[in-house]
């Protein structure tokens, strides 16, 4: 923030960063090498929904464009909505384990639409579901205002405990291949996001 | 890439802001002017006086600007929660923290049984923001009017608004203690004066007064620049969350929990009204008129008025989006 927006008291909508998300496939090899998480195939954005009439048309555009490869061969399972209890709304698009790069062109695409939109500030961020053997579950998630990505790896069967060894490790294996955020304060917890 | 935003800035509040702003700023240089004059004419002993108002002026704002965090909360007898104690207060501020790309500030409680929240702090990096047990508990907000306090918290800390008034206020610091300075000595310096210093017992009277009226003048400009970083803090929140039918329901029940507990308490909270969500105390006599002009806060209904607006905006077919620019 500039000096003049301080002084008038604004702020400017943050826009979102997209490209960094297309690290995520080489990065999901690279995961799998090292531990053993692979990709379960489901990822999510998750964005704040605007009130009024524009947004939700927009909304329902981008249903209607991840849906229409449905049932054709490489097009993947139904699209889902949900809103979380903190008012966010999660588009979460499942793929096959092996089809990261699909998965990645979906997102992409929920995020292009929106910021055409004009709602690029309003994407919090994305986030794709990884698994090992043992059902531990592990999380990537992309924080789209810094264009940065964490790791989120909650206990299991705890709903208030996170892995942090397990995500320091994560952070060190993919440190070369994406852009992890070094702030560790953002990281925050994204308890009950679905597709975990 | 090219940038795009739905939303044109507000310049009519720019405006208004800047002219608060540049009148602030011509008090002051007269002020200056003035005292300079008076010294140059004057023996030292005002300069004296002069110097110490401006050093204990100085120091006071300096200190209140950087213990500005821990000065509040112990005010408001607040205490930090960690994200395992309040999850779900935790939560709505890390995802507005995402959203708007700043820095989580740090999140405090204060047991205050009236419905409201502030945030300060020099610089997001120092800063708390605070809500009451009342807010929490007893004013039935909904999950989003909650975020929607919370958005117009964080938009004071991202408009480094504690810095703003700080600085905006040293001049009126500076002038109250040249009152009294001036005050003090012309009753006790009398005896102790020489010759050299016959038209001192002039002079002393007179920077009392003009001190007195920068002092006026200055407290009014600050509670009219107080009221409009209210407003861009509502706007401002309200951008973030998208979501400005949210923030006026909750305006509008603080509000009314305010009005509705007793008086005790509210004065034991007036001396930090300044960073407060709303009001905690009307000002009691004066027509509706001259409590506006010395509130810290716009009416409910300006602030009402403003959201309607970015309501309206938001309501707009977004054709395309980039004209808007």
């Amino acid at each position: 923030m500039g000096i003049l927006d301080t002084l008038f008291g604004r702020t400017k909508p943050v826009q979102p960063k997209l490209d960094d998300l297309f690290g995520l496939p080489s990065a999901a090899v690279q995961l799998e090498a090292a531990t053993g998480f692979k990709p379960t195939g489901s990822g999510s954005v998750s964005f704040r929904a605007a009130e009024g009439r524009p947004f939700a048309d927009i909304q329902k555009e981008v249903l209607e464009l991840l849906d229409m490869d449905n049932g054709k061969p490489g097009g993947g399972l139904p699209v889902e909505v949900t809103k979380d209890s903190y008012g966010y709304t999660w588009i979460v698009s499942n793929h096959l384990s092996d089809e990261m790069d699909a998965l990645v062109t979906d997102l992409h695409a929920v995020n292009t639409a929106l910021v055409d939109g004009g709602f690029g500030p309003q994407l919090l961020c994305t986030l794709v579901a990884f698994s090992d053997d043992s059902h531990r579950r592990l999380s990537l998630v992309y924080l789209y205002k810094r264009g940065t990505f964490y790791p989120f790896a909650p206990l299991p069967g705890r709903s208030d405990r996170r892995d942090n060894a397990l995500e320091l490790q994560v952070k060190g294996i993919l440190g070369e291949d994406l852009k992890i955020e070094q702030d560790l304060a953002r990281w925050f917890p994204v308890w009950g996001a679905p597709g975990l | 890439m090219a940038t795009q935003t739905r939303y044109a800035p507000d310049r009519g509040l720019t405006v208004r802001m800047t002219a608060t702003m540049f009148l602030l700023g011509l008090v002051f240089v007269a002020f200056v002017a003035l005292i300079i004059g008076i010294m140059s004419a004057a023996h030292a002993s005002i300069g004296a006086i002069v110097f110490i108002a401006l050093v204990f002026g100085g120091g006071s704002a300096f200190v209140s600007l950087f213990f500005s965090d821990k000065i509040a909360l112990a005010a408001a007898g607040a205490r930090e929660v960690s994200p395992q104690e309040a999850p779900q207060l935790h939560g709505i501020v890390d995802r507005l923290c995402a959203l708007a790309d700043m820095p989580k500030p740090r999140v405090a409680i204060a047991p205050a049984r009236m419905p409201n929240a502030f945030a300060t702090g020099r610089n997001s990096k120092n800063s708390v923001l605070c809500v009451t047990e009342g807010l929490l508990r007893y004013s039935d907000l909904t999950q989003e009017e909650l975020e929607g306090v919370l958005a117009h918290e964080l938009s004071h800390v991202a408009h480094k608004d504690v810095q703003v008034m700080t600085y905006a206020s040293l001049l009126a610091i500076v002038a109250g203690l040249l009152v009294r300075f001036a005050f003090y000595s012309e009753l006790f310096g009398g005896g102790r004066r020489n010759s050299n210093d016959g038209n001192a017992a002039l002079l002393i009277p007179l920077i009392m007064v003009a001190s007195a009226v920068v002092y006026a003048i200055s407290f009014l400009l600050i509670r009219l620049l107080s009221r409009y970083r209210e407003l861009a803090a509502d706007r401002s929140g309200a951008l973030l969350t998208q979501n400005p039918s949210a923030l006026m329901s909750a305006l509008t029940k603080v509000s009314s929990g305010m009005s509705l507990i007793p008086t005790q308490d509210l004065r034991a909270a007036e001396p930090l009204n300044a960073f407060y969500f709303a009001p905690a105390m009307k000002l009691q006599g004066g027509g509706a008129s001259l409590s506006a002009l010395f509130s810290t806060h716009p009416s409910l209904e300006k602030r009402i008025e403003q959201l309607t607006k970015i309501q309206r905006e938001l309501g707009q077919p977004g054709a395309d989006p980039r004209s808007l620019r």
